[in-house]
């Protein structure tokens, strides 16, 4: 008698729990339905408007989204798992690469990179994406924080020698803020690692857009 | 019953606020509160929340057997928290940006629990969701003081990231408090929010400490209270 009460009571219970998990998962699934295209949509816009800050959109005329090569790890680009990288053509032609970079060696964790590169070699921008450095020492390295990044435009693996790839303090030629030395240290390595990956690489990041231009 | 919301607001707001007194999900009030613009943000979540939590608890109060009550409870509060996420993800992008990586956290603040526990399990919808709402409120002014704090000391700034919530033109409306200031980083850094939550514990505790003192001296007030009716 006592134990069929028991047995009542808690299955009793547990259909109770049962429906408050059933309603509560599907006014989830609702939410994630109806919020499923705006948020992919907000995201693509996001994603587009950090790339037109790196890339001027005078430099390609192909929808950079879509156009994508996935990249197996590499320690160069500091990805243990492969990566997207965007590729942009003008008229057909190679016209740049987007490559995401992870620095392992920051102050505090990884420093995640977005970087730029016209077909030429040349860097068109650096951006960082997520950084734990500490706030107010080794964040300037964040656009909205300073200006540091740009300095990285322009540059190449032609027009900067190898040992110019460091911060002034170890004798190089990037600028880099007193008192923090080793966030800008970690993102000079990181691009400059960038680079090298994009000039031993360029025949595969390319390969997809157009067979042409390894015979010409 | 105008009472009855009277006393919820003063407990929510400074007899038993969350971020002073019952000194209730601390992380985000810690983690969180560098500058004014991300304190306030999330105690203005943190509040939507509250609010949407008790309201939807409390109505079905009755139907839930005390042994489960804590896991439907959370299992409530994860789903709602989840659905304004996606919400804010999908229809303020930008908001999203800044606040985005707070709102999750909301799920195991504790106090949003400890509300629906100890007020939205006992008592009628309306007042509960007054009591989630100031309760919210009460933590949302702790957190933009402490943040305000922080910011001062730390950068000599205050409002600075207020263009993230509202847009570039909203840049202008950041003060910088103290001009060439070189920053204390202290200040910044997870400690400073221990001092800074600590002074306001301390601030706090003064003003209750004289209000008692007053009324344990019942013939001071009162003398105080006259001078300017005579004077007149």
């Amino acid at each position: 008698m006592n134990n069929t009460t028991l047995f009542k009571h808690a299955i009793k219970t547990a259909g109770i729990l049962m429906s408050f998990a059933i309603i509560g998962t599907a006014l989830l699934a609702y939410t994630f339905g109806k919020t499923q295209a705006p948020i992919a949509k907000s995201e693509a816009d996001a994603r587009l408007a950090l790339f037109k800050q790196i890339l001027p959109s005078s430099a390609f005329d192909n929808a950079l989204l879509e156009n994508t090569v996935t990249i197996p790890a590499n320690p160069l680009l500091g990805n243990t798992i492969p990566t997207v990288a965007n590729i942009a053509t003008q008229q057909s032609q190679p016209a740049g690469v987007i490559l995401e970079a992870i620095a392992h060696d920051g102050y505090s964790g990884d420093i995640k990179l977005l970087i730029a590169i016209k077909a030429n070699g040349d860097i068109s921008g650096v951006r960082v994406l997520t950084h734990k450095e500490t706030p107010g020492l080794g964040d300037y390295i964040d656009i909205t924080r300073s200006q540091w990044i740009k300095q990285f435009d322009d540059k190449s693996l032609s027009n900067t020698e190898e040992t110019q790839w460091r911060v002034k303090k170890d004798d190089g030629a990037f600028d880099f803020m007193a008192g923090a030395t080793i966030t800008p240290r970690a993102v000079v390595k990181a691009v400059h690692k960038a680079l090298e990956y994009f000039e031993a690489n360029q025949a595969f990041l390319f390969a997809s857009t157009n067979k042409k231009v390894a015979i010409e | 019953m105008l009472s009855q919301f009277k006393d919820i607001s003063v407990n929510g707001l400074w007899k038993q606020n969350p971020g002073v007194v019952q000194l209730l999900g601390l992380c985000p009030t810690l983690a969180v509160t560098t500058n004014v613009v991300n304190g306030l943000s999330l105690g203005l979540a943190t509040a939507l929340v509250m609010t949407a939590a008790n309201g939807a608890i409390s109505p079905v109060r009755r139907l839930v057997p005390s042994e489960i009550r804590v896991p439907v409870f959370i299992l409530v509060i994860a789903a709602l928290v989840t659905m304004i996420d996606l919400s804010i993800h999908a229809f303020a992008h930008d908001l999203h940006q800044v606040l985005g990586i707070f709102i999750p956290l909301i799920v195991v603040n504790c106090i949003v629990l400890a509300r629906v526990e100890s007020f939205a399990a006992k008592n009628a919808p309306v007042p509960s969701m007054l009591d989630g709402l100031m309760m919210g409120v009460g933590l949302a002014l702790v957190l933009a003081l402490l943040g305000g704090m922080r910011e001062l000391v730390g950068k000599g700034t205050l409002f600075s990231g207020l263009d993230l919530v509202f847009g570039e033109p909203a840049k202008q409306f950041v003060l910088t408090v103290i001009p060439n200031y070189q920053g204390f980083l202290l200040a910044i850094l997870p400690p400073g929010a221990f001092l800074g939550l600590g002074i306001l514990i301390a601030l706090r505790n003064m003003v209750e400490i004289k209000k008692a003192a007053k009324l344990n001296t019942p013939q001071l007030p009162r003398q105080q209270a006259l001078k300017p009716a005579e004077s007149i």
